[in-house]
């Protein structure tokens, strides 16, 4: 599956972006997210106060791929790091210092080494962005006063429109029996 | 069950927040500092001083700027005076924010988050002092670029093999990654200050610095995976900045300064002085806004404790350089101590072994570790003395090395004293608006913190 998913994006066909239920706790979240993805809805997000152990695996996202990018970011760092000192100290702008090596490699050490920490550390924010595919100005979900909470105390689980099982009367039925605080059709 | 099995014993400690709060009630306490707590006449008292300080630095700079660094007291054999003190001391101070996001983050040291937010910012706000320093003391800032790799009509390029190339690369890194750390651990709240916010202005502010942040739990998921990873990457960094920082001394062959011990030491006088400013702006901030909920006796007393044990590292430092002047049979070395304890210096010597390891012992009785008015005290003397330490690190190998015909004594001007006063109103400045207009705790990380925030049933459900 892809990391940057189709059905996170706010650009849609359908009037409807999907079906929101709301909840009072983390616990309920978590349990009504297991039931809706073992029903069989893929096309599903959660939305939480803070970070929730567990709740990203119980809506089926089990991997990202921010650590790739920061190896990757962290390598390119270094390798730039090496063969900028190697380019500049030996070839271009070589300086005699009392006969010691050109390719003098202890002293480029640290430079490499902040170079590695600061390439990796730019990708770890910025691929974490770009993979949430933020910043995203507008997006359907707030389109739901209720959602508002979502950064407060309120607890919130989607079933997009885009999912093949999804079908007004029948997702929004199931999601009634998980006992949520109230049910919201998201306009797209 | 396993659950209950793994804390067989009551925790008897203060707790990191205090009971009764929920989600709700720590969001509308933080963020209500920020967008309904009206302006106070304090505030604006304190800040009309902290910003005249600022101005009085600006005005420091302008006139170095016209007529060069010759306003300082610096002359041979004193090149480096106030500016190279001042930078390592605030260099120092920025260390203990990196620590208590990075390292304590890694450590899982649930009680980092109450601090961790303003302790970022005061580690931003201490590099942008420290960063001026090392600038203006080039004598052309205006060709401080000159210092980074890039292709120029001069086919120049900058010494690899330099310290103070090093440097450059450290502390801009270390700019750069606390910046982003910092940003990083904002955003939630700032979605938070978003949703809450009522004048449609500051909606459209704060919505556009959250980026849309929407708490879903993928973003949350790649969002854990980044500050993890961020977390450690500062780790090393931070450990590594001021040990480049001490390779800028301990490369060169003065007296006092071409030590192996100089790295390690230097690292924990920097979390020292920083754990030091730490606790003399929680204090009084604590107070003032309401915050003692959040950051409890429990958060004092154990930066407290960090402080002591970092104190304790720096003690051996001084011990071992002393030993070291004695036991190494070099007689630049220890006329360096002689010089130290009966020089012209001996007084600041003297003071700063009295700010940095006699007055701290008292931290480890309790009363003075809970007392917030001793507790504030200490860590303005530990910051005196961290100041002390670095003087007397330049100046007193400076003024006496090798040669007598070349000694001198160093006699900072008003201009030196204005510069270094006018960081710190800069430094309170920016402090003085942070608190205003950002959450000045992590929101989202407190709530996270709450019994309620733990989810047990999901091995069942899973079945």
């Amino acid at each position: 599956m892809s990391d940057v998913s189709v059905y996170e994006s706010p650009i849609h066909n359908s009037p409807t972006y999907g079906l929101m239920a709301e909840f009072d706790s983390a616990e309920e979240l978590v349990t009504a997210a297991h039931k809706t993805h073992a029903a069989g809805y893929k096309k599903l997000d959660a939305y939480s106060p803070f970070p929730i152990e567990g709740l990203a695996e119980a809506i089926g996202f089990h991997k990202n791929r921010v650590a790739l990018v920061v190896l990757i970011g962290g390598l390119t760092g270094l390798i730039s790091a090496y063969s900028l000192q190697y380019w500049v100290a030996v070839i271009t702008y070589p300086t005699n210092v009392g006969g010691r090596p050109y390719h003098s490699w202890p002293s480029f050490i640290i430079v490499c080494f902040e170079l590695t920490i600061l390439f990796g550390g730019l990708s770890a924010v910025i691929g974490m962005l770009a993979l949430n595919g933020l910043p995203m100005p507008y997006h359907p979900v707030f389109n739901v006063p209720e959602f508002a909470k979502a950064s407060e105390d309120k607890f919130f689980l989607i079933v997009f429109s885009s999912d093949p099982q999804y079908d007004a009367a029948a997702t929004r039925s199931f999601l009634s029996s998980l006992a949520p605080r109230m049910i919201a059709e998201v306009p797209s | 069950m396993a659950a209950n099995a793994q804390i067989p014993v009551e925790d008897r400690r203060v707790p990191v927040i205090a009971p009764g709060h929920t989600f709700s009630t720590i969001t509308e306490k933080i963020s209500n500092i920020v967008l309904k707590r009206p302006i106070s006449l304090g505030w604006i008292f304190g800040f009309l001083i902290v910003f005249g300080m600022m101005n009085m630095l600006m005005v420091a700079l302008g006139y170095l700027f016209i007529k060069g660094t010759g306003i300082w007291g610096i002359n041979i054999p004193i090149g480096w005076g106030f500016a190279i003190v001042n930078f390592v001391w605030w260099i120092g101070i920025g260390h203990a924010g990196t620590l208590i996001s990075a390292i304590l983050a890694l450590l899982r040291q649930t009680w980092r988050n109450s601090i961790n937010r303003f302790a970022e910012a005061m580690t931003l706000f201490a590099v942008a002092c420290a960063g001026i320093f090392p600038l203006v003391h080039t004598g052309r800032p205006w060709l401080a670029y000159w210092l980074f790799p890039y292709p120029n009509t001069m086919r120049y390029w900058p010494n690899f093999r330099s310290p103070l190339v090093w440097d450059v690369f450290a502390v801009s890194t270390y700019l750069t990654i606390s910046l982003v750390f910092w940003f990083m651990g904002l955003i939630p709240d700032l979605a938070t200050l978003r949703d809450r916010a009522e004048n449609i202005w500051l909606q459209r502010i704060y919505g556009m610095l959250a980026m849309g942040w929407r708490n879903s739990a993928r973003h949350w998921h790649r969002y854990e995976t980044a500050y993890l990873l961020l977390a450690g990457l500062a780790t090393p960094l931070v450990l590594s900045v001021h040990t480049v920082v001490s390779f800028d001394f301990a490369v060169g062959i003065v007296p006092g300064w071409h030590t192996t011990i100089f790295p390690p030491y230097f690292v924990a006088g920097a979390i020292y002085s920083g754990f030091a400013m730490v606790l003399c702006l929680a204090i009084p901030i604590r107070a003032i806004y309401g915050l003692k909920d959040f950051i409890t006796e429990r958060h004092l007393e154990n930066a407290a404790k960090v402080m002591l044990a970092t104190g304790l590292i720096v003690a051996y430092g001084y011990a071992m350089e002393a030993f070291m002047g004695w036991y190494s049979g070099n007689q630049y070395d220890s006329f360096l101590l002689w010089n130290r304890l009966h020089g012209p210096y001996r007084f600041w010597y003297a003071a700063l072994l009295a700010c940095n390891i006699f007055i701290p012992q008292v931290l480890w009785l309790r009363k003075f570790r809970i007392s917030t008015g001793w507790l504030w005290l200490i860590s303005f003397v530990v910051l005196v003395g961290m100041w002390l330490e670095r003087f007397i690190i330049v100046i007193v190998s400076l003024t006496r090395d090798f040669v007598t015909s070349s000694w001198g004594m160093y006699y900072p001007t008003k201009w030196d004293w204005m510069t270094f006063a006018g960081t710190i109103g800069m430094f309170l400045t920016f402090m003085w608006l942070f608190v205003r207009v950002l959450p000045m705790i992590s929101i989202f990380e407190l709530r996270s913190l709450l019994p309620e925030a733990q989810v047990h049933e999901a091995e069942e459900v899973k079945q």
